[in-house]
């Protein structure tokens, strides 16, 4: 079992958890992700490691609640556990040295991208950062993110916060300014990295983007995750989560991840209109 | 043993081969419960009278991992049905597995002596029955392990090979711990078999007797991942390392219309139903899509678990897509005839060209072009060839390839020296020792998508190479212990 050793919630919807999890907390390295299954009935799902501790054994894993699973999970609490937890999955993210780079985050994608600026700053880079959202609330880490960058830019879809619009309107400002950037790192909703890599493609800017695409093992074993780059087929579990973004098919993915959109709906309302069951025997009220 | 029989061998032959009672095609064709129910004690104890209790009991060579069918066969007829399942056990450890997915038909029954004039003997379904007969009357007991010794071995991967290699390692008292990927073992049996074939109690029994010889099993482990095979030498201290990964990893054909919505791996397709319980959407979950018209394409028995699945979740109209003619398949041929039965429709000598877009990035259908067998080709089969002008489009809303698997390639691409064939399997000796001192591999994993009971051959030869492995490793130890005590004194 892995145990929820903290809690901390960082928005209304959105939660830090630190969890037992000593094998993978020695292993795992910037970009990586376990599989989680929260009850004994639940589904398998991909959730980036935010950090990790080896000495204690611990993994850090920061949670939006969306659908049933993330929502189940967000409702946990500290001396809880977990059914299941496998990781390191995936492959660690390249970190070298760029001169300069920009990571830009969208929504709870911030979360995944903060162990990676934090890589990449230790790697001698100038980090610029760009942390944006649809609204104030859904901001996170920007405390975290400010501390290890040069500079941070905050950006919200409906102005509550920091500068209005999209992230990439901050972020072809910066490219213009002639920061000269070696590298941007994008990590966020789908549409939000199709259109940085749209923009740092006419600056010819290496960009690295990581895909949440549907997964079931995590391994290479179903293929659910398949994502076309550059033409071929490709396992966003084994081969990524991070691809080349100027080579990814993001209109095929986009689509693909909306399989299951009227079913993940059933399920979500099952768990709004019900007092759910626990495998630990305990009743929780989740409204 | 004597005949126990009190029966001519003429007699014998005039007795009819028992049948198994089974569900109905109409009633099972809509639900996940097990089609066979087996033979009853009387059909048994009557099925086993017909044994010919041949002086050269070929059935014996015909098994693949030399279970004493003759043996256990009297043991049966004198009423000893627990005394046959031990039987059983010392050469496989997991009966009530064999007894259900073997292809019996293409090993011990085909060469079985009444079997030239007469339908064979029943003998997978006596195993059943054996095993069943134990499991429902609460008759096990663990065997007693003799020698305990101090040696390691991890075994990777906890389907068919690694059960067997485990529990014939930890017989000959070793420490042995399984790791596995998932979060429940079995492997394939677990993820890959269906519910109707094998079902889940029959494998978490069998997965618990192998604990109760002292197995420890860890899930939620990926070897090279989690940890590597060097780190589970040096810091995990295991002297030896058995690799069962299988060959989990899907192909697809490679034509147009693959990234749509409502196209699956037949591995993706199964593992949503067998390992995760889709069939049970929303009590389970993870959900699956079901289209009221579903293709499946290949002709291996991965192929049938699909269609058949498919069946079971609602499709109306089930298409089995194989490019060769039924004579080719390589699926087994109960498979085949069960899946008729359920009312699968099998577009036989047609290859599926290109899959249709509805527009909205869904599964509307899918093309094909009938074929004509020509020559042999190098697996011995007559090859397909397109006939001109004979395409034709199928409606279907959902698409399954179950055109083949290869290795999963983390443990060899983290694991140095570790040879693989073009094929991506693992090389291995006739013993299953791979380029590396003192790892073994066996099952789908060196074989590259063979059946349960070879890989529980590879399983059983490995364990008792990595037994001489740690022998010889403890003398070796053993010798210089001596020759450094020498030189100190």
């Amino acid at each position: 079992m892995f145990r929820i050793v903290s809690k901390q919630d960082l928005s209304p919807t959105i939660s830090k958890f630190v969890i037992e999890a000593p094998f993978v907390a020695r292993k795992r390295k910037a970009g990586n992700f376990v599989i989680v299954r929260v009850i004994e009935t639940g589904e398998r799902i991909p959730l980036t490691i935010v950090d990790g501790d080896p000495d204690k054994g611990t993994i850090t894993l920061i949670v939006q609640a969306i659908g049933k699973t993330t929502k189940m999970l967000v409702a946990k609490n500290v001396g809880e556990s977990l059914v299941d937890v496998v990781g390191p999955l995936g492959v660690p993210t390249p970190i070298e040295n760029h001169g300069s780079v920009v990571c830009v985050g969208g929504g709870v994608g911030t979360a995944e991208l903060y162990p990676i600026a934090l890589a990449l700053k230790s790697a001698g880079n100038k980090l610029f950062s760009i942390v944006g959202a649809r609204s104030k609330d859904l901001i996170i880490l920007e405390e975290e993110m400010s501390k290890i960058s040069d500079q941070t830019f905050i950006t919200t879809d409906d102005g509550s916060y920091g500068r209005k619009g999209l992230v990439t309107n901050q972020l072809k400002e910066l490219l213009d300014t002639g920061a000269n950037v070696g590298a941007v790192y994008a990590i966020g909703p789908l549409p939000m990295m199709k259109a940085v890599s749209h923009v740092t493609k006419q600056y010819g800017v290496r960009t690295y983007v990581s895909l949440n695409a549907i997964m079931v093992d995590g391994t290479g074993m179903c293929g659910g995750c398949r994502v076309t780059v550059d033409g071929q087929m490709k396992f966003a579990c084994v081969d990524g989560p991070e691809f080349d973004g100027h080579k990814v098919d993001f209109d095929e993915l986009i689509m693909r991840n909306r399989t299951y959109v009227d079913l993940e709906k059933i399920s979500n309302d099952s768990l709004e209109h019900q007092t759910i069951h626990l495998h630990e025997g305990m009743m929780y009220e989740v409204r | 043993m004597k005949s126990v029989s009190p029966l001519k061998p003429s007699e014998r032959m005039k007795i009819p081969r028992q049948q198994s009672i089974e569900q109905s095609a109409g009633e099972r064709s809509r639900n996940f419960r097990e089609v066979s129910f087996g033979l009853d004690e009387q059909r048994a104890r009557v099925e086993a009278s017909r044994c010919l209790e041949c002086k050269n009991p070929v059935c014996i060579e015909g098994c693949p991992v030399t279970i004493d069918i003759i043996s256990f066969i009297k043991l049966i007829n004198q009423g000893d049905f627990v005394g046959a399942v031990n039987k059983i056990r010392e050469a496989n450890y997991l009966p009530a597995i064999c007894g259900r997915v073997c292809p019996q038909e293409s090993q011990c029954e085909e060469v079985c002596t009444m079997g030239k004039k007469h339908p064979p003997v029943a003998i997978g379904k006596l195993e059943r029955f054996v095993a069943d007969y134990e499991l429902e009357h609460n008759l096990f007991t663990a065997p007693v392990i003799a020698t305990h010794r101090d040696q390691k071995v991890a075994i990777v991967g906890s389907g068919p090979s690694g059960l067997t290699c485990a529990a014939e390692l930890a017989k000959l008292g070793y420490k042995v711990t399984i790791f596995e990927a998932l979060h429940a073992a079995g492997g394939v049996l677990r993820y890959g078999i269906p519910e109707f074939r094998l079902p889940r109690n029959i494998l978490d029994l069998e997965t618990e007797r192998i604990k109760a010889l002292g197995v420890e099993i860890y899930t939620n482990f990926v070897v090279g991942r989690t940890a590597t095979i060097a780190e589970l030498f040096d810091e995990w201290g295991y002297e030896s390392i058995f690799l069962g990964t299988g060959a989990g990893t899907p192909t697809f054909m490679g034509i147009p219309g693959e990234s749509l919505s409502g196209v699956y791996s037949a591995n993706e397709f199964l593992t949503r139903v067998n390992l995760m319980r889709a069939y049970d959407f929303p009590n389970h979950d993870t959900p699956i899509r079901i289209g009221k018209e579903v293709a499946v394409i290949g002709g291996g028995n991965t192929a049938m678990d699909a269609i058949r699945t498919s069946r079971r979740l609602g499709a109306e109209h089930a298409y089995l897509i194989y490019r060769r003619s039924r004579q080719e398949m390589p699926a087994r041929e109960e498979e085949v005839h069960h899946a008729e039965e359920e009312g699968v429709e099998f577009l036989l000598l047609t290859n599926p060209t290109r899959i249709l877009d509805d527009g909205n990035n869904w599964v509307k259908g899918i093309e094909c072009q009938r074929m004509e067998l020509g020559d042999p080709d190098e697996s011995g089969r007559r090859k397909p060839v397109p006939i001109k002008g004979s395409e034709l489009v199928i409606s279907v809303q959902t698409v399954v390839e179950a055109v083949g698997q290869k290795p999963n390639p983390i443990i060899q691409t983290t694991t140095p020296g570790l040879e693989t064939s073009k094929r991506g399997t693992v090389v291995v000796r006739e013993d299953q020792q791979t380029s590396r001192e003192g790892i073994f591999a066996g099952g789908d994993l060196a074989r590259g998508g063979a059946t349960v009971i070879l890989a529980m051959r590879d399983g059983k030869t490995a364990a008792a190479a990595i037994h001489n492995y740690l022998l010889r490793k403890k003398e070796n130890r053993n010798q210089e212990t001596v020759s450094q005590t020498v030189v100190i004194a």
